[in-house]
């Protein structure tokens, strides 16, 4: 939204206001206070601009101040009806802050002027005022000076209005482009600067298409609200049930999306294309419990399009019926005097494959419907839709996990999948335990029957990570409305990193029922017209229909390449949003923010990932060979076993009990999740990017490989990163890491190694996982009743095995190379952070890691400079010294087991056994990764195996990453896990605790492993208001 | 919509009569290779069926004389899909059974009947089969199994031609039909046997893959539990040759119950009795079973007074 509040707002209102009133002094002092309370008066203005973009204010930058306060009043309008509850909110917010309550003072002499108005259309138009005088913040001393101009040409308002207003917009244009940069951020966090610039108001023509086929067309501010354009929309329609509907824009992709009411529409169209359909959103199921006429007359409009176009399927008498029903309530009784009935029949298009039997049955069905009046004959077209086994069902093509394609449908009662035009399974809410998904697989999960011990997760993959959000949104938004009796409220405390934390911001069903319940209005009259109808066009959104497979099977064709296109971008990122249904609740775990946000947030998660994924397959023999070895183990066939299981449970929902795994099948599921994930990203990934990185480190890159080669080490690290962020918003601070952290490439055996099938290992990690979730949220819950600032608390778990040669120097070297990696996430994470670059002991907030870290400082050091080289990143080095804490068992640490399997170290170090578990099933199903790294070097040997993994899950409070490198060369393998653990919140986390708990559930997973080192980094973002 | 009203409402009965050839050669020879049926006790029964169908519940009986060169042809049900005033003919699996249709459809031609065929209706359904027995229409929903007789391509012509409903499928293995197991026992009841004894072998669908597991038939209905949108009181019986019975509203709107009688299932008539205000008409089909068909595959049911919404 354009408008922001500010306290120099305040002063522009005076001016207005002062040709009415005499307050004028007061409002110089004003002036000078606002002056003073800069800083005060730009988070109010963050508060005010946030109600101001629910409600849609916006006056552009460049309007005389008179006009400004013109356009606010117009936009204004609409939202009198309904006023945002947010309203009474930044009233409060605005008074608490020195200016404010100067601007509400205002606002009541406007009130005195306008006595329509409510006092919210007041405060309103106070804001916008204040808005239009932030714009020249910069100068305050003009205010006065305009306020004396503004005074006359108040006077001409009313009648220039328009043409202003106009002219708003082409100023618009040259501005836009500046806007367009500084606003991706903008709302929550913004500098003076920014807000000043920003405070602009611009206008933008809005064209709605309605359901009877005409445009509307309005204009809003350029940072409005979805709700805000469709709280206009519905005020035209004079639509008060507005909960059914939203809406519908169509986004670069030619894909059609909701409008979320809560965002700015700017930020969601992100094209310049203004267009927008008003659709049903939300079925009702039973259309006769709506209230008005004029809702289901709107429902019906909506059918009626769905039926033409296929997208409703059904049979040729129900198309001639609801046809009948359509003639009867458009039209009215049949006149028997009408000349040629079929002609004008024909000319209507009530089925996609509509001939001349099919109007000769209308038109007799029509005859017989004489008498029924428009609401009857409407009412009978709905209790006949209704009961269509498509009626409701928004589709989405997909994939099952074997590849077939299929089709999921989300309706009022839960999730249904078809197979061509089969149904072949069906979800209902009740059985679902949490929906989420990651990339471009979407997955539920689902709970067990009866007869069935345990949960499980099934999965599908979608064309692209967007369809995949797209899907889950749906979900989310369709079991909240039909399913709850009150929104979830979007989880604020949560994690920066992973997930949308979108959430269903309407009322549901039940509430709207009561809402209106409460309509007391004489029946809108409207008319019914079908002109329109016949010629409007379906806006070009993708008509999903289970028929037109064919069709929709070329749009497929044609996303992979938009995908290439983005991927480079969005590969990088990590989606992950997962909710969580309880029995009809949804526990969400998922985080609101934007894709681009929580791409930002993920950087670090998602670069490790992407390393990982993008990494090209090296060499296609050896894992093969890898693989005989890793089946030969025990463990692996275990691994192998389970994954056999878990197939069939992803797939297949009803089939539970057959499956008699000893492990957990959720578990089970989970992981392969994972796997799916990695695959799919693999496959995306150019193979020469990772590669290229790594053969090209500007300092020293033999040096570094040999230096892997060298070393075999098996460590588990544990990194807790603890993001301390007062007030921060999630958006901002992930932004700036995530873009940071996304061009680093910190792990070298990530990148490589990841190419296929880490099944196992994920199962394992995936339990970890389970298990720090759990912990995660745990300290989440105690974390909210704590004073401390963290909202979000987020694990992330990054393990990474590798397995090195080491013909260098002392194990410790080895190991801090290999931690090196680590430390640079640490360290990017530093860099991002605004406040803390890096965690020193000192600095650490966590008494348990500080002594560990001490230890290592002076080797990390070391491997620090060398590591950049080996990944390849020149930026990277860095001389900060990271604490390392190598074998140590110390109890809060976790466990690393160092394995070293060269032979000059073999001696020194202590050999773990094989026995390590992690490692086999890391290797059975991960895929093997030759050591491509090592192909620019001589000694890049053919025995020379990494596997890495990355393990993403989320749950309401954690989000955890897991690496696991393991490098096998010759007989020696070294295996290091990573885990880093952010831990995120706004306030009252208890970040020791927290710390505390993932360091011990750490070790509690890897019971073979020591902890090698710990290193904590904080982070502290100046605190923001909401 | 326009399809939609509550199950069991039917004017019509179409049967076919028994041919002196039933049970022989009535195509692989494994299926009846060691049965003996007995050809005028069999008759019999039909006589009793069709007697039961015309006299007691009053349908109006329409018997589409036995032909001797198709000894199949009897098991009409499974050649034609019926529901409000569009019939499906049917492409049965076996080659020579194929042929039984051109009766069928003239019959159904004759009763006005908007006659869909499945061999030319769409270039997609080459190889596609479908039979009736693996139908369960519960007049809201179609159920179809997956069988060794139908397959998905069949499925989906039948949910192309039956557009209004949702059609979902059930894998059936093993040579059972889905209406072996289970059938409609009012306009909201869904009789399933629950033999113990007999479990019946299910291809469970297990996501994409498909198992063979020896299953209980519950999880048929768990399955079907599964599927539906709907809820459907389940009358659960003790073995498996009373699952298939004939539901039907007659024109007098009392509800009647072909089921088999106590001989033949001893155990299941008193779950029968349990139907409320039911008229229970014992029909002995034993014969027919013993070549895997069953009460409701002897005849199809049409409504001709369907009214609209």
């Amino acid at each position: 939204m354009t408008t922001e509040a500010g306290s120099e707002t305040e002063v522009k209102e005076k001016a207005e206001e002062s040709a009415a009133e005499p307050d004028q002094s007061e409002k110089a002092t004003e002036d000078s206070q606002e002056v003073a309370n800069a800083e005060v008066e730009e988070k109010e203005k963050a508060k005010v601009k946030e109600k101001e973009e629910k409600e849609g204010k916006g006056i552009s930058r460049y309007l005389p101040t008179w006009l400004k306060k013109q356009k606010s009043q117009s936009q204004t309008s609409p939202t009198k009806e309904a006023p945002p509850t947010e309203e009474p909110v930044s009233k409060v917010t605005q008074e608490e802050e020195g200016p404010a309550p100067e601007v509400n003072g205002h606002a009541e002499e406007v009130e005195e002027k306008e006595e329509v108005k409510s006092e919210q259309v007041k405060e309103k138009e106070a804001e916008t005022h204040s808005n239009a005088s932030a714009d020249t913040e910069p100068a305050k001393e003009e205010k006065v000076e305009e306020s004396a101009e503004k005074s006359p040409e108040e006077t001409k308002e009313t009648a220039e209005g328009e043409g202003a207003e106009e002219e708003t917009k082409e100023k618009e244009g040259a501005v836009e482009a500046e806007e367009e940069a500084g606003e991706g951020q903008t709302s929550i966090f913004q500098s003076p600067l920014r807000l000043v610039r920003k405070n602009k108001m611009k206008l933008v023509v809005c064209h709605v298409t309605l359901l009877d086929g005409t445009d509307f067309t309005c204009e809003v501010e350029k940072r409005a609200k979805g709700q805000y354009l469709f709280f206009k929309v519905c005020e035209h329609l004079n639509l008060l049930e507005k909960d059914y509907f939203g809406l519908a824009y169509q986004d670069n992709h030619d894909q059609k999306c909701w409008l979320d009411p809560t965002k700015e529409i700017k930020r969601q169209i992100r094209s310049n294309n203004w267009q927008f359909a008003f659709n049903v959103k939300f079925y009702p199921p039973d259309p006769s419990l709506l209230t008005e006429d004029i809702t289901r007359y709107l429902l019906c409009l909506q059918l009626r399009e769905d039926v033409a176009s296929g997208r409703l399927p059904c049979s040729f008498v129900t198309h001639a019926l609801l046809g009948s029903y359509t003639l009867q309530a458009e039209i009215g009784d049949y006149e028997p005097d009408q000349p040629r009935p079929l002609d004008f029949i024909s000319q209507l298009t009530f089925a996609p494959n509509q001939n001349k039997e099919m109007e000769e049955k209308i038109l007799e069905l029509y005859k017989s419907h004489r008498g029924m009046t428009p609401a009857q004959a409407d009412t009978q077209f709905l209790e006949n839709a209704k009961k269509l086994s498509m009626y409701g069902v928004d589709l989405h093509h997909a994939k099952d996990s074997e590849g077939v394609d299929i089709m999921l449908g989300v309706c009022a009662n839960g999730l249904l999948v078809y197979k061509d035009r089969l149904r072949i399974n069906r979800f209902a809410w009740p059985k679902i335990l949490k929906i989420s998904y990651k990339r471009n697989n979407f997955y539920i999960k689902i709970r067990p029957g009866e007869t069935e011990q345990f949960e499980s997760t099934v999965g599908f993959k979608l064309q692209n990570h967007r369809a995949a959000k797209r899907l889950w949104k749906v979900c989310v938004e369709n079991h909240s409305f039909f399913r709850l009796n009150a929104p979830e409220p979007p989880t604020k405390a949560r994690f920066l990193t992973l997930g949308s934390k979108f959430r269903y911001s309407g009322r549901t069903q039940a509430q709207t029922r009561m809402a209106s319940s409460l309509i007391d209005r004489p029946a809108p009259s409207f008319e019914r017209t079908s002109s329109k109808r016949i010629s409007r066009s379906l806006d070009g959104a993708p008509m999903i229909s289970i028929t037109e497979a064919g069709r929709e099977s070329a749009e497929n064709g044609r996303e992979p390449h938009l995908e290439l296109h983005s991927d480079s971008k969005s590969s990088l990122r990590v989606h992950g949003d997962n909710i969580y249904v309880r029995h009809s609740n949804l526990m969400l775990e998922d985080h609101d923010k934007t894709q681009e946000e929580v791409l930002k947030h993920q950087a670090s998660i998602s670069q490790l990932k992407r390393s990982f994924m993008e990494a090209p397959p090296p060499s296609p023999p050896q894992p093969n060979q890898w693989e005989k070895r890793l089946t030969s183990s025990p463990a692996t066939i275990r691994l192998q076993q389970q994954q056999v299981v878990s197939v069939p449970q992803t797939e297949a929902a009803t089939a539970d009990n057959t499956i008699s795994d000893t492990k957990e099948p959720a578990k089970t599921t989970e992981v392969e999740i994972e796997e799916t994930v990695v695959v799919q990203e693999i496959s995306r990934a150019p193979k020469p990017g990772l590669i290229t990185v790594a053969a090209s480190p500007p300092a020293a890159p033999s040096a570094e490989q040999e230096m892997r080669e060298q070393e075999v080490k098996v460590q588990e690290e544990a990194v807790v990163v603890e993001e301390a962020k007062p007030r921060k918003e999630e958006s901002i601070s992930s932004e700036s890491e995530s873009e940071e952290e996304a061009e680093y490439h910190p792990y070298l055996p990530v990148s490589i190694s990841h190419t296929q099938i880490p099944e196992e290992k994920e199962e394992e990690e995936e339990q970890e996982k389970q298990e720090e979730d759990k912990t995660a949220e745990l300290q989440v819950l105690a974390s909210d009743a704590s004073s401390l600032p963290a909202e979000v608390i987020q694990p992330a778990e990054e393990t990474s095995r590798e397995v090195e040669e080491s013909r260098k120097e002392d194990d410790t070297e080895t190991e801090k190379t290999t931690n090196a990696e680590e430390e640079k996430e640490v360290e990017r994470e530093t860099e991002e952070s605004t406040d803390d670059p890096m965690v020193t002991p000192d600095e650490a907030p966590n008494g348990l890691t500080l002594p560990e870290e001490g230890v290592t400082v002076m080797d990390a050091q070391a491997e620090e400079e060398e590591e950049p080289k080996m990944n390849g990143e020149p930026s990277l080095i860095e001389a900060e010294p990271l604490p390392q804490v190598i074998c140590c068992s110390e109890p809060p640490v976790v466990k690393t087991e160092m394995v070293t399997i060269s032979d000059t170290f073999a001696a020194q170090k202590t050999e773990i056994a094989t026995k390590e578990v992690p490692i086999v099933h890391t290797e059975t199903k991960t895929i093997t990764y030759e050591a491509a790294q090592l192909d620019g070097n001589g000694d890049g040997e053919p025995g020379v195996l990494m596997t890495a993994q990355t393990i993403t899950s989320e749950s309401l409070c954690t989000t955890t990453t897991t690496h696991i490198t393991k490098t096998l060369k010759g007989g020696l393998s070294e295996t290091r896990i990573e885990k880093r653990i952010v831990i995120t919140g706004d306030c009252d986390i208890d970040h020791d605790q927290a710390l505390a708990q993932a360091i011990k559930e750490a070790k509690e997973q890897h019971p073979d492993m020591s902890v090698t080192r710990v290193v904590v980094h904080k982070e502290t973002e100046l605190a923001e208001e909401d | 919509m326009a399809n939609m009203c509550p199950y069991g409402h039917f004017t019509h009965a179409v049967v076919r009569g028994i041919p002196e050839t039933f049970g022989k050669k009535a195509g692989d020879s494994q299926e009846n290779g060691e049965v003996s049926v007995d050809l005028a006790k069999a008759q019999r029964q039909f006589g009793c069926l069709t007697g039961a169908l015309r006299q007691k519940v009053g349908l109006q009986l329409i018997e589409i004389p036995p032909d001797p060169e198709l000894p199949e042809s009897w098991k009409i049900e499974d050649v034609a899909v019926i529901h409000g005033d569009t019939a499906l003919i049917t492409r049965p699996f076996k080659q020579q059974r194929q042929s039984e249709v051109e009766a069928v459809r003239r019959v159904m031609s004759e009763l006005n009947l908007t006659v869909v065929e499945m061999d030319r209706e769409q270039g997609d359904s080459v190889g596609a089969t479908l039979e009736g027995s693996d139908i369960l229409f519960t007049g809201r929903e179609f159920f179809v199994g997956i069988s060794s007789h139908t397959n998905r391509r069949g499925a989906e012509v039948l949910a192309d031609t039956f557009r209004d409903f949702a059609v979902s499928t059930v894998p059936v293995c093993d040579g059972a039909r889905l209406k072996n197991i289970c059938s409609m026992g009012g306009p909201n009841t869904i009789i399933f046997s629950n033999s113990d004894g007999a479990k019946k072998t299910l291809r469970c669908w297990l996501g994409a893959r498909r198992l063979c597991v020896m299953l209980d038939v519950r999880v048929c209905l768990q399955m079907m539990e599964q599927l539906t949108d709907h809820h459907y009181d389940v009358l659960t019986v003790p073995e498996e040759s009373a699952a298939n019975c004939i539901y039907i509203k007659g024109p007098s709107k009392r509800d009647f119950l072909l089921h088999r009688p106590a001989d033949e299932c001893p155990d299941s008539v008193s779950a029968f009795q349990k139907l409320q205000d039911y008229t229970l008409l014992p029909t002995a089909c034993s014969e027919a079973s013993k070549l895997g068909a069953s009460l409701s595959s002897l005849c199809l049911l049409v409504n001709r007074k369907h009214t609209y919404f």
